[in-house]
């Protein structure tokens, strides 16, 4: 009898000791990634209390190649193939704001066709990203079409950009001065096709995913941004552009001939993971109206490129330009002391500064909703590593 | 010129033989025209804290740039948010000059509020000595320099005081050598 009375008073105390936990008994940390399929090369720690996650902690450089300190060894030229691995599937759109700079800081010009092609490729190149950030988010919110079919459609453009420029993917074709080569023969027509194709395409996402009833429930009403948040953690892209601000640097500040193509900033209000999702999208759709504008006014011969003498300098002098990528503003700063290789560059890529918005997001959010909100960041682990 | 030594860093009188000549370099017509808007805005930041404390590096199209000293750089960042209206870090990078033994570290501030200042990036940039680096940190006035300044911290040895967390962030975890984007560290081989 003393014996059971003993095992109980044991079992109360037992009892009280579990009531007793405290705050940091109850939370149990999560490591996502970096080989979580779905993170890609990047990790974040989050600590989750029951269904909530409450601390988030991102810690990216698994891919970190320091791009800027190679850029200081080689010239002006040298560099063009290196600063495009950080993101390969745009990689038109980071060589572009490269060459702005180059060229601002050594004073070169570019022919009106050469700006043409440039802005074509550049269109033609956004479309390939935004496929391939589309399909991955598809497939990471249990969607399997979505993954298929994006994928798919991708090789539309990524043909394009071959016949274009000879490479699928690395493409190194912009180049201080213009373009590296002109447009092949029968191009315009085939583009037309593909891109009429394409549009077709697009009603087709939309019906299948976008206004998929579970799809909605799982992004609408998600990870909301608000209007003053977004301008506060200086997000960009598609990410600022779906928390109410149309700010686009194509119409921001116009380069090239941007300034004289007719298109609409593609905005949304709501801030949510939907509208994060949406803005790429209508992206897409003014994107084509833009390469059909492009190919429409494009001079019918003229050059592609300046001539440049073997090794480009400047001035001493520096520059900073950017351009609207796949994943926001692209910026470049470049210094230059006057000899043909650059004194240091520094890239100002859109997934680092939306990276910032991770942790913001997360904690308070639940951990289910987590892969809808990290997804629309539309983030790029080996670009903000760089 | 060699290649390690940019144009003239010692002094305020090279300074602005500096900023006037990378304002003839980028284009003749620069020379002549400082462009209304862009005058009219970085007027507003010296009247206000007159031509000792900011200097001029250059005013051009859509880019003007800066110079402020560390104890300033808080007042004048405050001021350029609440007056101007630059409500964001676009970016934030820092230059080695060993040559002078100073590191300068650049903010450059964009706008998405302003309408009229969205083409508009203003380059505030502040030196320090290179052997004791330290600055105060910027992420009470723009939350958005908060990773961009980390990074300036493991890249370039440059302590912000203030700052949070002065720690790893994109190098590995056992990172045992100097600042990488510091001159005196080279790439294996090369």
């Amino acid at each position: 009898m003393d014996n059971l009375e003993q095992k109980f008073n044991e079992t109360i105390k037992m009892g009280l000791e579990i009531v007793k936990e405290t705050q940091e008994d109850r939370l149990m940390t999560l490591s996502v990634g970096p080989q979580h399929p779905g993170s890609g090369h990047f990790r974040f720690t989050i600590k989750v209390d029951g269904d909530y996650i409450v601390f988030c902690d991102p810690d990216p450089g698994y891919v970190h190649r320091g791009e800027e300190k190679m850029s200081e060894y080689r010239n002006f030229i040298q560099n063009i193939p290196h600063l495009e691995r950080p993101i390969i599937h745009d990689s038109t759109n980071i060589t572009y704001s490269y060459s702005l700079a180059v060229e601002e800081l050594a004073n070169i010009q570019v022919p009106l066709r050469g700006q043409y092609i440039r802005a074509l490729a550049s269109e033609l190149n956004r479309q390939v990203y935004t496929l391939y950030w589309l399909a991955i988010y598809g497939i990471f919110l249990g969607h399997s079409t979505m993954f298929m079919w994006p994928m798919g459609d991708r090789e539309l453009f990524i043909d394009l950009l071959e016949a274009l420029t000879g490479a699928r993917v690395t493409h190194a074709f912009n180049i201080p001065g213009g373009v590296r080569n002109d447009i092949p023969e029968g191009f315009k027509d085939r583009c037309l096709r593909q891109v009429a194709y394409f549009e077709k395409r697009l009603v087709e996402y939309e019906d299948i995913f976008y206004n998929n009833p579970l799809f909605r429930q799982r992004t609408e009403g998600v990870g909301i941004l608000t209007k003053e948040d977004a301008v506060k953690l200086g997000v960009t892209g598609s990410v600022l552009r779906a928390s109410g601000i149309p700010f686009d640097v194509r119409k921001a500040e116009p380069y090239d001939i941007y300034s004289e193509i007719d298109f609409k900033v593609q905005y949304m209000k709501t801030g949510d993971s939907y509208a994060r999702s949406m803005v790429p999208f209508l992206d897409m759709k003014e994107s084509c109206q833009i390469i059909r504008e492009l190919l429409d006014k494009m001079p019918k011969s003229g050059e592609v490129r300046t001539k440049l003498q073997p090794n480009p300098k400047g001035p001493p002098g520096e520059s900073y330009k950017r351009v609207e990528s796949g994943r926001g503003a692209l910026g470049y700063y470049i210094v230059s002391d006057g000899t043909p290789k650059p004194y240091r560059v520094k890239i100002s890529v859109g997934s680092f500064r939306n990276m910032l918005a991770l942790p913001f997001l997360l904690i308070g959010s639940k951990l289910a909703d987590m892969p809808s909100i990290y997804w629309s960041l539309n983030y790029w682990p080996v670009e903000a590593d760089r | 010129m060699s290649s390690d030594q940019p144009a003239g860093q010692n002094g305020s009188e090279q300074k602005k033989a500096e900023s006037n000549h990378i304002q003839t370099s980028i284009s003749k017509k620069d020379e002549a025209i400082i462009p209304e808007f862009e005058g009219d805005l970085i007027n507003k930041i010296v009247s206000r804290f007159g031509d000792k404390i900011v200097q001029v590096i250059y005013i051009r199209p859509g880019r003007s740039k800066i110079l402020v000293p560390p104890n300033e750089i808080l007042q004048v960042a405050s001021f350029v948010r609440d007056t101007l209206g630059f409500d964001h870090a676009e970016s934030v990078s820092g230059t080695d000059y060993p040559k002078d033994n100073q590191i300068e570290v650049i903010y450059h501030l964009g706008s998405y509020s302003v309408d009229k200042l969205a083409s508009q990036v203003l380059a505030l940039s502040t030196r320090t000595d290179r052997n004791d680096s330290r600055l105060p940190t910027l992420i009470n006035i723009f939350k958005s320099a908060e990773y961009h300044e980390r990074e300036t911290f493991e890249m370039l040895g440059v302590y912000f005081e203030g700052h949070p967390r002065n720690e790893r962030f994109l190098l590995p975890e056992d990172w045992a050598d100097i600042p990488p984007l510091r001159k005196e560290f080279r790439i294996k081989g090369r």
